[in-house]
């Protein structure tokens, strides 16, 4: 008779890069139930967006670094819908292609985090080798290499020139053939293999079940993706997307998941460059959002992002919302753990890709 | 003997306090081959046993603020606290908010303050650079 144990992960951990408290409960070497505390990354955040509705089009940037243009997309679309204006096509294709690039980072980052998690550092090093040329890439064209500040309510802050579109599609080539082959290693490298298929499996019920989102979700079977309907940008004259998504819904299918919308992601930028015309890429909004509410989604690298806003004819919003996907997902966690080994769980956190900024906001 | 082995490799402990993650990615770039600051002898160790510099990125929330005390006083002296970007320096881009200590400083001494909301890898290597030269002035008056 084995006496259940329990071992704490964290706030700080080698194998997270944020705080989050996970409390295992053991029996020998296996996991029984979890317990998982947050909050320590809780800075009030919805309470400072409310204060100035044309400020929280940089601070929702601050809500996230790794999906921060995903969110600054969602919170200017949202406003677009209260003030009743479209976006310009042009904007809208600018806005795909940079949440397309963001999307690259956020994948590579957690491709590589999922390699470092199982021990194979020389993979880690290579996804985030790939990872630095996006991140200069974005650094080009927008200036800064976290937070973009690229949007503004109604459009886009300033224009990517034809040099920088130029930049971004040669990028691309450069990019896809490392990318291809970072994808073949993962698809036969043993060791990966051997760590990851079986492991934290989460059925396709399940998965519904504990409303998953994102590559969490279609890793499981669930072929469900914000880019689809969500986003206007991904509508505009047609950008051809079919959501990827594998069956298995263990740890595996999650990394195969996000190494093959990486691919896809640069076949979208592409898709963008060659839509784009000359055009207005603004339509500046005049006056205080008025007393309504409007909603916006956006498929972040994590899944579902969603918005929601009540205006009251001030500067001051009177409630803003955000549903962001590693809220949702990493609960799911707690599913996939139970009976799996200790050595497991590092992998298996990681494979939801959970981002604790986001959780608490 | 001493001082010289031990400021050859410095290693670094990372916290993050609340910050957006923007900051710790830049840490992580810092690690790997673009950057690769391993060349100064630092790695990135999980263990505040271990560690000689740490790096705080984020505000400092108020339930972090603890265990950023906690981590602070089991590092071994010599020690070196740099705060990495806007809100690790002074909470700026949360000003105001409810549930922030508005800086690493309010809460333990700080060395050196890195500044840019993220705060670029190039900055964060000028600071732990120059912070090696610190952390040698410290281990020599600690030899003394």
């Amino acid at each position: 008779m084995s006496r259940t144990s329990v071992i704490p992960f964290g706030p700080q951990h080698a194998a997270f890069l944020e705080p989050f408290h996970l409390k295992l409960q053991v029996e020998e070497e296996v996991v029984v139930g979890a317990e998982m505390s947050f909050g320590y990354n809780h800075r009030g955040m919805e309470y400072a967006m409310a204060q100035d509705f044309k400020r929280t089009q940089f601070l929702c940037e601050r809500v996230c670094g790794i999906c921060s243009f995903h969110h600054s997309s969602a919170y200017v679309q949202t406003m677009e819908r209260l003030f009743g204006i479209e976006a310009p096509e042009r904007a809208k294709l600018v806005r795909m292609i940079m949440m397309e690039a963001q999307r690259l980072t956020s994948h590579l980052l957690a491709l590589g985090h999922i390699a470092e998690t199982v021990g194979y550092e020389n993979m880690f090093m290579q996804f985030f080798r790939e990872r630095e040329e996006v991140m200069t890439l974005v650094n080009r064209i927008s200036g800064g290499r976290v937070h973009y500040s690229m949007n503004a309510i109604g459009g886009i802050r300033k224009d990517v020139t034809y040099e920088g579109l130029k930049d971004i599609g040669e990028t691309m080539d450069r990019l896809e053939p490392r990318l291809l082959d970072l994808r073949s290693i993962v698809r036969k490298d043993r060791t990966l293999r051997k760590r990851l298929i079986g492991v934290g499996v989460l059925s396709k019920e399940a998965a519904f079940d504990w409303c998953t989102v994102g590559p969490t979700s279609r890793g499981s079977g669930l072929p469900h993706d914000i880019r689809l309907t969500g986003f206007d940008g991904y509508g505009v004259n047609g950008v051809k997307f079919r959501p990827i998504y594998y069956d298995e819904g263990d740890c595996y299918a999650r990394t195969m998941v996000r190494m093959d919308e990486v691919i896809q992601s640069v076949d979208l930028i592409r898709q963008g460059i060659n839509l784009m015309r000359d055009g207005p890429f603004l339509n500046a909004v005049k006056g205080n959002p008025p007393a309504a509410d409007a909603y916006g989604r956006v498929e972040a690298p994590r899944g579902e992002l969603m918005y929601w806003v009540r205006g009251k004819n001030e500067v001051q919003l009177d409630r803003i919302k955000l549903r962001t996907p590693a809220l949702v997902n990493v609960p799911a966690v707690s599913a996939m753990i139970k009976g799996a080994r200790v050595a497991d769980v590092g992998p298996i956190t990681v494979s939801v890709d959970p981002c604790i900024c986001c959780t608490d906001r | 003997m001493r001082e010289d082995a031990a400021t050859r490799s410095p290693w670094i402990l990372h916290f993050d306090t609340g910050s957006c993650n923007g900051c710790d990615l830049e840490v992580w770039a810092l690690l790997t081959p673009r950057y690769d600051v391993e060349r100064f002898g630092m790695v990135n160790k999980a263990n505040p046993k271990h560690a000689d510099i740490l790096l705080i990125t984020g505000p400092v929330t108020k339930k972090s603020e603890q265990r950023l005390i906690n981590l602070y006083n089991q590092t071994p002296d010599p020690k070196l606290v740099i705060a990495c970007g806007d809100c690790a320096s002074n909470g700026v881009p949360f000003l105001d908010c409810y549930n922030v200590c508005m800086g690493v400083d309010k809460v333990i001494p700080v060395d050196l303050y890195v500044p840019g909301c993220s705060c670029r890898p190039e900055a964060i290597m000028d600071a732990v650079v120059k912070g090696i030269g610190m952390w040698k002035k410290k281990v020599e008056e600690a030899d003394r």
